[in-house]
C-alpha cells in the first residue's frame, strides 16, 4: 500500500483548511448525515436559486479524508447548475465504487480527483462519500415543490453504498 | 474432560503440552507464568506478514482473538470423524456428536465456576445471551407466580452503565419500549469509572433488573460487581453481567461474582465466532420462559399447544452451532492449560506497561482508567498533532495499519461512552494472552510517526 496515493497533498490542505465550512443563512433544505461505523457526521444546507447551487454551508465532524471531501465537494457546486453538479456527483461515486482501476476526468472533477486513491480503501469510501450524499439529498429536499417551510429540516440516514462493510462490533 | 469425550484427544492434548511446554520457561517480561514467544507459535496467524512483508502486529483482540491450533484442529477432527445432528438419532455419529456437544457444556461450567451444567446454555454470541434474557422478561408466557420475578412493566425500571456496549444497552432500550418500563443507569466519572455515590438512588425498589459488563470493551475499566450486586441484592432485582471481555482474561467464578446471570462470547476467548453461553442460576432458569421456539426446546407438541424442556434446552431452539461448541470446548481447555491467573497476570504486566509507554507519547490522551488497577487490556485514547489539533482516529488507524499495526478506531459499539467525553471516536489497542511489549513498542513508534505525519 502506498499511503501518499490516499493522503495526497490536496486532501490535506482541505483538511486543514476547509472552504465554505459553518452553517450559513439562508438555505431552503438542512440535512444531518452519518456514517454510523465510524461517528463522521455532517450537518449539511443548501440554498438554491434558479436552478443553481447559491450555496452550500455545513459543519460536520470526521477523519481527514471526510472533512477535505466536504470541502472539496461544496467548493466544485456552488455556481453551478443543479444537473451539472448532479451530474458531477455521479462522476464522483462512480470513481469511488471503482476500487482503485478507474483514473477519473480531471477536466470534471477537479480537485475531486484527488480521492481516486480512497476508493482502493473500502473502509474509507464512506468518508469521502458521505457529504457528497446529504448535499445530493438536501437538494432533492430543496427542489421538493410542497416542502412547506423554507428550512425544512431532515435526518436521513446515509444513501445505501454499494461498498463491503468493514466495521466490526 | 470426561473420559467419553470423543473430541479430538489428540488436539487437547496438543494444546496442554504446548502450555505445559510453556510453562517451563518463563518470559523476560517479568514474573509472567508463561513464555509469550512459546505460546504464540499455537497462533498461526500471527506468524503472518501484512503488506509485503511487515509483521503483523495484532492489537485488536478485544474485537475478535486469534485462534490456537487447538481450536482449528479440535473443528476439524469433529467434521472429518463425528459429524452428525445432536441430540436426535441412536447411530454411534449422532451419539458421539452428542458427547462432544455436551462435553463442553462441563467444560464451561468448570471454566466458570457453576456447579450445574444445566446452568450453561449455548447462544450464538454475547447478543443472543442478552436478548434471551431480556426477551424472557416480556414474553406473553411470562405468567404464573413462579415466573413473577421476570415480569416487567410501567413503573417498573431497569439499570444499566453508561458503560455498556450496544449489545447490553439496545435490548433493554426495547424491553422498555415493549412493556413500559422506563430505563435509568449509572453515569460515570472524568476518568472512566462508575459514579457509585447515588448507587442507592439508582436500584431501587422500583428496579426489577441491573444489566452491567463487567470489564469495559471501550475503557477498559472492571467494574466492582459485588458492591452493585450487593445493592440489587437488597432490591430484589435481578443480575446480569455482560462478561464479554472479562470471561477472556480473568479467571471468573460465578458463585464468588453472586450475579443470577452471565453472558459471553467465545470468538474473543480463542473460540470460533458463531458460539456465545448464557449461564443463568437454575431456580431462574427453570420459571425463565423461552425466547426461540422450535425444535430442541419441547416436550410435547400438538395442534394446540406444547410444553418445554427443562434447561438448557428450552433455550437451545433449532440445531445448535455444532463444531463450534466442540471448538469453544478446544478455547476452554487451552486457556484452562495455560492458567486462567497466568493469563490474567501476563495482561496486567501488559497493560501496565502500554499506560506507562503511552504516557510518553506528547499529544495523546487516554480515554479510561490511568493505572492497571481494576483495568483490563483495552486502551482507548486520542491524539493531537504538534500543533494541538485533534487526529481523527480513523487517520490514526490508517497510518497504523500501514506499519502492520492492527488497532480498532470508532465508537467501538459504545457510542453513548464517547458522548460522555465529548469525542467523536477513539483508537483503541487490546491485548491477549499472547501480546508481547515489543507489540506495544511497535504501537508507540505508530504513532510517533502518525504525529509526524500529520504535524508536517
Ligand atoms: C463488552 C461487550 N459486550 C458485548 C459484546 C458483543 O459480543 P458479540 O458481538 O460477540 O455478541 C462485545 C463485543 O463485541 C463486548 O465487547
Amino acid at each position: 500500500m502506498n499511503l501518499d496515493s490516499m493522503y495526497q497533498e490536496i486532501i490535506l490542505d482541505h483538511y486543514r483548511n476547509p472552504l465554505h465550512r459553518g452553517l450559513r443563512d439562508p438555505f431552503d433544505a438542512e440535512v444531518h448525515h452519518v456514517n454510523p461505523t465510524c461517528g463522521d457526521e455532517v450537518t449539511l444546507r443548501v440554498k438554491v436559486v434558479d436552478g443553481v447551487v447559491e450555496d452550500v454551508s455545513y459543519e460536520s465532524e470526521g477523519c481527514s479524508i471526510s472533512q477535505a471531501s466536504a470541502s472539496v465537494m461544496s467548493d466544485l457546486v456552488i455556481g453551478k447548475k443543479i444537473d451539472d453538479a448532479m451530474e458531477l456527483e455521479r462522476e464522483f461515486l462512480a470513481l469511488m465504487q471503482s476500487r482503485g482501476t478507474a483514473e477519473g476526468d480531471e477536466e470534471v472533477l477537479q480537485d475531486a480527483i484527488a480521492f481516486a486513491g480512497v476508493s482502493k480503501y473500502p473502509a474509507r469510501v464512506k468518508c469521502a462519500l458521505l457529504s457528497w450524499m446529504a448535499w445530493k439529498d438536501a437538494t432533492a429536499k430543496a427542489m421538493e415543490p410542497a416542502v412547506a417551510s423554507p428550512a425544512a429540516s431532515a435526518h436521513a440516514s446515509p444513501v445505501d453504498i454499494d461498498v463491503p462493510e468493514q466495521e466490526k462490533p | 474432560m470426561t473420559v467419553t469425550d470423543p473430541r479430538l484427544v489428540g488436539a487437547v492434548d496438543a494444546a496442554r503440552t504446548s502450555a505445559a511446554g510453556a510453562a517451563t520457561s518463563t518470559s523476560a517480561a517479568g514474573s509472567i507464568g508463561y513464555d509469550v514467544d512459546a505460546v504464540r507459535k499455537d497462533f498461526p496467524i500471527l506468524a503472518r506478514t501484512v503488506h509485503d512483508g511487515l509483521p503483523l502486529v495484532y492489537l485488536d483482540s478485544a474485537a475478535t482473538s486469534q485462534k490456537p491450533l487447538a481450536v482449528l484442529d479440535a473443528e476439524r477432527t469433529y467434521y472429518e470423524q463425528h459429524n452428525a445432528n445432536v441430540h436426535r438419532g441412536i447411530h454411534v455419529l449422532a451419539e458421539e456428536a452428542t458427547a462432544a456437544y455436551e462435553a463442553t457444556r462441563d467444560t464451561v461450567a468448570a471454566f466458570i465456576g457453576a456447579t450445574d451444567r444445566r446452568e450453561v446454555t449455548f447462544t450464538k454470541n454475547s447478543t443472543e445471551a442478552l436478548n434471551l434474557v431480556a426477551y424472557a422478561m416480556s414474553n406473553a408466557e411470562t405468567t404464573g407466580a413462579e415466573a413473577e420475578r421476570f415480569r416487567i412493566g410501567p413503573g417498573d425500571e431497569i439499570v444499566v452503565t453508561e458503560m455498556e456496549h450496544h449489545s447490553n444497552l439496545v435490548p433493554w432500550q426495547m424491553l422498555a419500549r415493549r412493556t413500559g418500563a422506563t430505563l435509568r443507569w449509572i453515569g460515570l466519572t472524568d476518568d472512566g469509572r462508575l459514579a457509585l455515590d447515588d448507587l442507592d438512588s439508582i436500584i431501587t425498589e422500583r428496579t426489577k433488573v441491573v444489566s452491567m459488563v463487567h470489564q469495559s470493551n471501550i475503557l477498559g475499566t472492571v467494574n466492582p460487581v459485588e458492591r452493585i450486586v450487593a445493592r440489587a441484592r437488597e432490591v430484589g432485582a435481578l443480575t446480569v453481567l455482560d462478561g464479554s471481555q472479562s470471561v477472556p482474561h480473568l479467571p471468573i467464578d460465578v458463585t464468588a461474582l453472586g450475579v443470577d446471570f452471565l453472558a459471553f462470547t467465545g470468538h474473543k476467548m480463542c473460540a470460533p465466532t458463531g458460539v456465545g453461553v448464557l449461564w443463568g442460576r437454575y431456580e431462574l432458569l427453570e420459571v425463565m420462559p423461552p425466547f426461540l421456539g422450535g425444535g430442541e426446546m419441547i416436550e410435547v407438541v400438538t395442534m394446540e399447544a406444547s410444553t418445554y424442556a427443562p434447561p438448557p434446552h428450552r433455550f437451545e431452539a433449532g440445531t445448535p452451532m455444532i463444531s463450534q461448541v466442540v471448538g469453544l470446548g478446544a478455547a476452554v481447555d487451552y486457556l484452562s492449560a495455560l492458567g486462567m491467573p497466568a493469563i490474567a497476570a501476563h495482561e496486567h504486566a501488559i497493560t501496565t506497561y502500554a499506560l506507562d509507554a503511552l504516557g510518553s507519547v506528547p499529544g495523546l490522551r487516554i480515554i479510561g482508567p490511568p493505572t492497571a488497577q481494576d483495568r483490563g487490556g483495552a486502551i482507548s485514547f486520542v491524539l493531537t498533532d504538534d500543533s494541538g489539533r485533534n487526529i481523527h482516529p480513523h487517520d490514526v488507524g490508517q497510518l497504523l495499519d500501514e506499519r502492520g499495526i492492527a488497532v480498532r478506531v470508532g465508537h467501538h459499539c459504545a457510542r453513548p461512552v464517547c458522548l460522555r467525553f465529548g469525542i467523536p471516536a477513539t483508537t483503541r489497542a487490546s491485548f491477549h494472552l499472547y501480546t508481547t511489549t515489543a507489540e506495544v513498542d511497535a504501537l508507540v513508534e505508530g504513532l510517533h510517526g502518525v504525529r509526524r505525519f500529520f504535524s508536517r
